[in-house]
């Protein structure tokens, strides 16, 4: 067996690490004349597929009164197509030992089918059928169904899970209105009720042909056998209109804005979040190693002192979320029984000054950055499912245009100095341009940040 | 971080995320090609060929999992290893695996391997706790301990680059830990903080609630995982490092080891890490036994304003040791442990109650729970509980042999899939020694599924799935669901408060 990665050499300097670990993911890339981008990848060490589709439309491309769509029409996909029968997607796939799921973001609608390598093909017709013939088999009772599951999940992940809606309230309020990112996947209930039959067929036309989809496939495959096959199940697909790129309107917060949110839970929490780089950006990598020094591990500057040393806190966390368009930083952090989260606050803005004004320890720095090269090593163990190489190989070619993007994006990590994280902190994460977000127990107000401002 | 995790403005799925389950031939599906309909001409071909869209591809026969050889080493103080080589990423997982686990809690100290395990990472040889996060952070390596009812794993996975500088931490933290008290008030905080959150979580009081119902606070299966405050209140640090001492010897454990390592190479690092660490008599344990649920009753939980009812609804089912596993497995995968199982497609597919709905056993040495798990809209939650019921009694009837190939064909054919990650072989091993099944067990597993035949299912549905002894559990707006779960009839309703499920604040 071929190993995946080409090099791997370990260096010293100076006591620090320094790997050199090359990661490569080798791939054939293609394109169909009807626009389809193909990305065939060999891995022999199970004997498992996965079909990988992405298609270049998410939320962001809701027209208004319709937020939710693309995550209920992505529910849709599976329901039935021009020859496969309701029902029998999932019941073909599971009857040859295939499982399958797909999810929905502001950029883009993900699809996989795991399968055991002789069911390849299979996989290949089913979403081949549903790419070019799903509305033969359309129906608005279909939309109905879904729509109840969608209403459910909303319900599930949102509205019946403690501070489940203060992600919806943030966007909200980072966002203007007519940005892409303003309005949640989930979408809201009215605009459920309102999603139509004619609705999916416009969506489906204007957006799921093949020339705005890329398919990856990666697994125990041949090559040229997998080309062939591609070819006899996509090419007779036509393509749909050019989809231009999605304009959107610039994202910028002027101010600090402060909210509020009653919840039934039993502790405050707070959420501070700024508008930040988009993915791949300048700024993006030192962002995520600006979160992994604030929150990764007990030694961690807002874990050692929020829940280490005073633990007024029960956790917390910092990230930076990176998207297409434009990316926030947020961090999160749970009060303890008798804390405010002004006094979380109060840590959290010192800690971030400290960054700002003296660059992190190389230490610091670097164990970040060797934890995250051991994420990209852990990503290179699975073929499927979300997150699998498959996925990982569409998520590159649309964020870089190159696939086998692994390498270069751990490299971002790699080239860090300390005092370019300072240096990020300091232009990224403004006092003066963020929302914070106290979330309360019910009647609790004056357990908030707030400063006594507005209220939603 | 970037692009592959989606944190809280996460994508909304398809599907929830559902516990993995797994699963013949091809030949039975193809007969249902026949049923479709061709399409006809609903486009020009761009390309000279049109594939034949009217038949479902003919597909060879399914490959078999070819597991590189499990090898069986020893250390010189009898220390047990099971070794995998994997080689295409170089990572290594190694789990010391202690026999015993929260099955072993002395009465009075319920959650005191989970504390145990918990603690461990907490400082252990001569580093505090933040010494050793920082040596483990810094190698990019992750050490975690944790307890299960009836083991202890203590876990590294690291690239293969570092595995000489981790196994020595991994080491100290299984062997040594030092149980620092102020690292005990510290999590005390935290188990007392998450008790309470817990209050605020449907999902969590209901499977509290249900696995109380089944198995009374008393037996180690029946304990809340959040515990209560008296309990959290009263360990101290002796009691860790005395649960620890009475377990950790290497003639009750076994080191796993999966990835890019060669036996050869590999066993003299382990020696110098686990070769001194001397043998002893280790605690063990004796079965718990637990009587079925005797009636019907329905335990009402009131969440005012929820949007949703959560809802379980079991009994005790069986021990991973049973005959009829394989059987039981299959039956369930159809039940509810796929996504085309009766219950999904009942109330998510058909009905539009739920986002999900599935059933699973709690396989564990001891007879675990039978559990059905959903959460439904506020209106339906009568209806929603009526077809669950209905379908735990459709199932004591005889499958048809489509769907029974098709349950099978899932769990058998998808089987490899549980072994693509140094992890994901880990924990397959782990399950060999917990349960000790004989190492032909995974090149037996698709073979004794396919076995499974509609008689088996049947008897072993009858045998395992009665619905007049089920508890219920619904975790939802009492004002708006009590009466229609009443008029219900289907048992007594019993209506508690958070605060008897979870404790007073």
């Amino acid at each position: 067996m071929k190993p995946l990665l080409g090099l791997l050499a370990v260096v010293w300097i100076g006591g620090a690490f320094a790997q050199e670990t090359k990661l490569q993911v080798p791939h054939t890339r293609f394109t169909l004349t009807n626009g389809l981008t193909v990305i065939l990848h060999e891995d022999h060490s199970v004997p498992l597929v996965s079909v990988n589709t992405w298609y270049n439309v998410g939320s962001g491309r809701e027209k208004p009164g319709r937020t939710g769509f693309a995550h209920l029409f992505e529910h849709l996909m599976f329901e039935g197509s021009g020859n496969v029968p309701e029902g029998k997607f999932d019941e073909w796939l599971e009857a040859a030992g295939g499982s399958n799921n797909g999810s929905t973001n502001p950029d883009r609608t993900n699809y996989w089918e795991d399968v055991p390598r002789n069911a390849l093909e299979l996989a290949l017709f089913l979403e081949s059928d549903r790419m070019g013939f799903l509305l033969d088999a359309m129906t608005p009772a279909k939309v109905d169904g879904q729509r109840d599951v969608v209403k459910n999940e909303r319900r599930q992940s949102y509205e019946n899970r403690p501070y489940g809606m203060a992600s919806i309230l943030l966007s909200a309020n980072l966002y203007p209105p007519d940005h892409p990112y303003h309005w949640p996947t989930i979408g809201s209930m009215e605009d459920l009720s309102a999603a139509s039959y004619e609705d999916v067929v416009d969506f489906f036309k204007r957006y799921y042909g093949p020339n705005n989809a890329s398919l990856a496939i990666a697994g125990d495959i041949d090559i040229a056998k997998t080309k062939r096959l591609v070819e006899k199940w996509f090419s007779d697909i036509p393509s749909g209109p050019p989809v231009p790129p999605l304009a959107a309107p610039a994202a910028h917060l002027a101010e600090e804005k402060r909210l509020l949110l009653e919840d039934r839970v039993q502790l405050p929490r707070l959420y501070m979040a700024w508008l930040t780089p988009a993915a791949f950006a300048p700024g993006d990598a030192e962002l995520d190693v600006v979160a992994g020094v604030l929150s990764s591990g007990k030694n961690s500057r807002l874990y050692k002192r929020l829940v280490y040393e005073l633990q007024i806190a029960q956790d917390v966390d910092a990230f930076q979320s990176s998207s297409r368009l434009g990316s926030t930083f947020r961090i999160v952090a749970t009060a303890r029984t008798g804390h405010k989260l002004a006094e979380l606050e109060a840590v959290i803005q010192e800690e971030i000054d400290r960054l700002k004004n003296e660059p992190p320890t190389l230490r610091e720095v670097q164990r970040v950055v060797n934890q995250f090269e051991t994420s990209f090593l852990s990503r290179m163990e699975r073929i499927g499912g979300f997150g699998g190489k498959a996925d990982q190989l569409n998520a590159y070619y649309l964020a870089t245009g190159n696939p086998d993007y692994f390498n270069e994006d751990l490299s971002r990590y790699k080239a860090l100095d300390p005092v370019d994280i300072s240096n990020a902190a300091q232009t990224f994460l403004k006092d003066n341009a963020r929302v914070i977000l106290s979330v309360v127990p019910t009647g609790k107000e004056e357990l908030a940040a707030m400063a006594g401002k507005e209220r939603k | 971080m970037a692009i592959f995790v989606d944190r809280n403005t996460g994508p909304a799925l398809r599907q929830p995320k559902r516990p993995q389950l797994r699963l013949r031939k091809i030949q039975a599906f193809l007969c249902l090609a026949a049923a479709t309909v061709f399409a006809g001409d609903t486009l020009l071909a761009q390309q000279a060929r049109v594939p034949d869209r009217s038949r479902l591809p003919q597909l060879e026969p399914p490959p078999a999992l070819k597991l590189p050889p499990i090898q069986r080493l020893k250390l010189s103080n009898g220390l047990g290893i099971v070794l995998l080589e994997k080689h295409e990423v170089p990572v290594v997982a190694v789990s010391l695996l202690v026999k015993g686990g929260t099955a072993l809690d002395p009465a009075d100290r319920s959650g005191l391997a989970n504390l145990t395990a918990s603690l461990m990472t907490e400082g252990a040889g001569n580093r505090d706790a933040l010494q050793l996060a920082d040596e483990i952070d810094f190698l990019g390596a992750h050490i975690s301990a944790t307890a299960g009812y009836h083991a202890f794993s203590v876990n590294l996975y690291t690239p293969v680059s570092r595995l000489d500088q981790a196994l020595p931490l991994l080491a100290d933290v299984a062997l040594r830990p030092t149980f620092p008290s102020e690292e005990l008030e510290r999590k005390r905080k935290q188990l007392l903080t998450r008790l309470l959150q817990a209050r605020d979580e449907p999902s969590a009081i209901a499977s509290v609630l249900f696995n109380r119902a089944l198995y009374g606070s008393d037996h180690p299966y029946g304990v809340s995982p959040f515990l209560d405050e008296a309990t959290i209140r009263a360990f101290t640090p002796e009691d860790a490092r005395k649960f620890h001492a009475s377990l950790f010897f290497p003639n009750n454990a076994t080191l796993v080891v999966v990835g890019a390592v060669r036996a050869e190479s590999l066993l003299p690092k382990l020696e110098s890490s686990f070769g001194s660490w001397k043998p002893g008599q280790a605690l063990s344990s004796t079965e718990r036994t637990a009587s079925q649920v005797r009636e019907r009753a329905i335990y009402l939980v009131d969440k005012p304003g929820a949007p949703q009812s959560e809802i379980r609804v079991g009994q005790i089912g069986a021990s991973r040791l049973v005959d009829d596993y394989f059987t039981l497995v299959t039956l369930n995968t159809i039940l509810g442990g796929s996504f085309t199982s009766r219950l999904n497609s009942n109330l998510r597919e058909n009905h539009g109650y739920t986002y999900g709905a599935g059933s699973s056993f709690g396989f564990r040495l001891w007879p675990g729970p039978f559990t059905i798990f959903t959460a439904v809209q506020t209106e339906v939650t009568d209806k929603a509980l009526a077809e669950i019921l209905k379908e735990l009694e459709a199932i004591r009837q005889p499958i048809p042999a489509e769907e029974l190939e098709r349950g099978k064909n899932y769990v058998a054919l998808r089987f490899p899939a549980r072994f693509q990650s140094v992890r994901d072989i880990a924990d397959q091993l782990e399950e060999l020694i917990v349960y000790n099944l004989p190492d032909s067990y995974f090149n037996d597993y698709v073979r004794q599924i396919l076995a499974v035949t509609p008689e088996a299912a049947q008897k072993a549905a009858s045998r395992y799935l009665d619905p007049a002894r089920v508890a219920i559990v619904v975790v939802g707006d009492r004002q708006r669901i009590e009466p229609a779960l009443r008029a219900l009839n289907i048992g007594p309703v019993k209506v508690l408060t958070v605060d008897e499920v979870m404790g007073r604040r």
